[in-house]
């Protein structure tokens, strides 16, 4: 592998990141599956970095999940995202940043086509005025938050606490990034580094002191490909998919998987539980799995976040092995305390995937 | 044979032809041929020959272009050297030869060119030959297949290098491959890259390189991925017989989705294959791009400062691709070789013999035209 041959295609796929006074836009599911991490940007964003970030209480859903699943047609998508863009117009904002990596698709589809096909974007206004009586301006910048800290991994890794290194070793972290599809297979000038080998979260690790493991089936879907796992028949292809990621990285011996995606953590995380439980494989040492974490999930670590702060509680392979690595302290027995210190329960453990 | 009495037209017409004939031997034409490839040394060699004053500009410090990074060609395996060998000596004796130079820019008045050389020299020409040729696709914009980042991704040219330098094929860590995957339409027929075009000469090129490379590795499976096989030209389609008949070379119809490399640095290419209608995943050791043709530098340059028309294909558009293929629009510019499109060797040379003769015809016409 020549890193060089990388950095030069990298230079071909820079993108203009706002760089304060965002409008927020949440994903749908991340909230349910990791609530931290959303949590966490915000955090770092406002409290560690100084910026101005605003979230709109009534902002909804850019459909994304519906469109890909065929469930609402193209037009109703465009106006939805016409209603997000006239709430940004109304309060003041014009730099949109999006914490998922399908509506950062949506959003970027939406506005090529409207750039393509003039005429969609005029019958959008009109719907959304029919509807709404809102108007909007288009945004003058569209960043993923993934980007957004891409650009200031440096400022992060100045206050970093705990950089992605083994502590024991003083070995770099061997760490696999993995890029939701929708972030730049569509718009590869879109995402930082491009579509082949995307720079976004390569920078973070660069920065942050870990090593990045690219490996075979780095390109691959996690599994959840929306048609595979939304339509239930379908959902051997989703740990099939999965697996094949995993028989992939394993000989390399990752100690982390950093994601952008709310679909990808998710798949790859609970995936391994699936994968255990059918084909009695474990990926990670000693029997656990290789912990995935979110990008925001791991900015925190870096920056000294207490890991039951940020959620990380809710992932279903043991994040522990990670935190001894990095030498991060924490009480296992407030894993599962609620307010105000209070246990909680456990869930139930599986058999296989050692929790 | 009857001898037919000359009516008096046709007396004044022939009186009309002697009288142009001797005003061409008379007046000598100087044309500059730009590029010293095949097509270019091959115009020049037939210009000369046939009377006229020829300057041949190569940018490069030798000619010869392509052919001379060639070990050997297709069909019959014949050296490349031994077309060099023949054309460079002839075109060396009969033109003048400018190496290391290039053609700064172009102005047309009188009816004369004025090209200004980056030696600072001025020629006169009564014509242009542009001949200026092709490059071959940078495989580096086919992202997908990570040439410049895989350690054992190479471009079939630089094949063809270590063949020509006896180099043996080994991979980037020194060892035998076991396993060689050619990949044809790198850059051609790609509507992703933006070159619609076949670039015609990939297809055989992959056949005579995996044939090659069986011979010199007997153990080696070797496998071509390929969209059609278009075998054009005449024993091609024996040579694709013999690769696998003989070599055993193993053509799988499919093109490469994404190569990737693993944690050994072999390169794991995933490929649908056609006609078993199933995708296929398979590690190779060494993998070989067939980069197609693109326009060169050089024909662009001469394009836009001559103000010639470009085919869709962005090669230099011909007047008509019947019947005038090496005149263009501009009165006085004529093109030969691969600046008009993709073409073999002897395509090439069967082109550049055409060109001459259209530019002696278009030099007749014109004598006679001031005649009359």
């Amino acid at each position: 592998m020549k890193i060089e041959g990388k950095r030069a295609l990298w230079k071909d796929y820079q993108k203009a990141i706002a760089d304060d006074h965002y409008f927020y836009v949440r994903s749908c599911v991340r909230q349910t599956f990791f609530p931290g991490a959303e949590k966490a940007f915000i955090e770092i964003m406002k409290n560690r970095l100084g910026k101005d970030l605003y979230e709109e209480p009534i902002h909804t859903t850019c459909t994304g999940i519906a469109y890909h699943s065929d469930i609402v047609p193209l037009e109703t998508t465009m106006t939805v995202v016409a209603r997000q863009f006239a709430l940004m117009t109304e309060t003041g904002y014009e730099n949109l940043a999006v914490s998922c990596v399908t509506s950062f698709g949506v959003y970027s589809e939406v506005l090529e086509t409207w750039h393509h096909f003039p005429e969609t974007e005029e019958k959008t206004r009109e719907m959304l005025w029919k509807a709404t009586r809102r108007e909007f301006k288009k945004p003058a910048n569209v960043a993923h938050a993934s980007d957004i800290i891409y650009k200031f991994r440096d400022q992060i890794a100045a206050q970093a606490v705990y950089p992605l290194i083994n502590r024991e070793t003083g070995k770099p972290l061997r760490v696999v990034e993995h890029i939701g599809c929708h972030y730049a297979k569509m718009f590869p000038h879109k995402g930082v580094g491009g579509a082949e080998y995307p720079y976004v979260l390569v920078g973070m690790i660069e920065s942050w002191g870990g090593e990045v493991v690219d490996y075979p089936e780095r390109r691959h879907c996690c599994g959840f490909g929306f048609r595979q796992y939304l339509i239930q028949a379908n959902r051997g292809y989703t740990f099939s998919n999965t697996k094949k990621k995993f028989d992939s990285m394993a000989p390399y011996k990752p100690d982390m998987i950093i994601t952008n995606c709310p679909g990808c953590p998710l798949f790859l995380d609970r995936g391994q539980y699936a994968i255990a439980e059918l084909e009695g494989i474990t990926y990670g040492e000693n029997g656990y799995g290789i912990p995935v974490l979110t990008f925001e999930e791991v900015a925190g670590l870096v920056l000294g976040y207490d890991p039951w702060d940020l959620g990380l509680q809710f992932h279903q392979v043991a994040v522990e092995p990670l935190l001894d690595k990095m030498g991060i302290p924490y009480d296992p027995a407030m894993k599962y305390a609620g307010p105000g210190g209070k246990f909680i329960g456990s869930p139930e453990l599986p058999e296989t995937l050692k929790c | 044979m009857q001898v037919r009495a000359e009516s008096s037209s046709e007396a004044l017409n022939c009186r009309k032809h002697l009288n142009a004939d001797i005003l061409l031997m008379h007046t000598r034409k100087h044309i500059v041929v730009i590029g010293g490839g095949v097509a270019g040394m091959e115009s020049a060699i037939h210009l000369c020959d046939m009377g006229y004053e020829v300057t041949l500009v190569e940018k490069q410090d030798q000619l010869g272009g392509h052919v001379l990074k060639w070990d050997f060609l297709f069909p019959d395996h014949r050296p490349a050297y031994e077309i060099t060998n023949e054309l460079c000596p002839s075109v060396e004796e009969k033109a003048n030869i400018k190496l290391q130079t290039e053609v700064k820019n172009i102005v047309k008045q009188n009816g004369h060119f004025e090209v200004a050389l980056s030696d600072g020299e001025i020629l006169t020409a009564d014509a242009l030959l542009v001949a200026t040729g092709f490059d071959l696709f940078d495989a580096h914009k086919k992202e997908e297949y990570g040439y410049g980042i895989y350690d054992n991704v190479i471009t079939a040219a630089e094949l063809e290098e270590r063949f020509q330098n006896k180099i043996p094929i080994r991979t980037a860590a020194g060892k035998k491959p076991a396993r060689v995957g050619f990949v044809h339409c790198v850059g051609s027929r790609d509507e992703k890259v933006g070159n619609e075009y076949c670039s015609k000469v990939c297809c055989v090129t992959a056949v005579k390189q995996a044939m090659r490379v069986k011979e010199s590795l007997p153990g080696c499976e070797v496998f071509c991925f390929y969209m059609d096989l278009r075998m054009f030209g005449r024993y091609f389609e024996d040579l694709y017989r013999e690769a696998q008949e003989k070599w055993g070379v193993q053509f799988i119809r499919g093109r490469l989705s994404e190569a990737a490399e693993d944690i050994d640095h072999r390169i794991i290419v995933k490929v649908e294959d056609t006609l078993a209608g199933r995708p296929l995943r398979m590690a190779v050791d060494l993998l070989v791009l067939l980069t197609g043709f693109v326009p060169s530098e050089g024909t662009k340059r001469m394009a836009a400062m001559l103000n010639l028309p470009l085919g869709n294909d962005r090669f230099i558009k011909p007047s008509d691709e019947h019947l005038r293929r090496n005149l263009t629009p501009v009165p006085g510019v004529f093109v030969t070789g691969a600046s008009s499109g993709p073409r073999s060797i002897s395509e090439s040379i069967s082109d550049a013999r055409a060109a001459a003769l259209e530019i002696a015809a278009w030099f007749n016409h014109q004598t006679q035209h001031a005649v009359k």
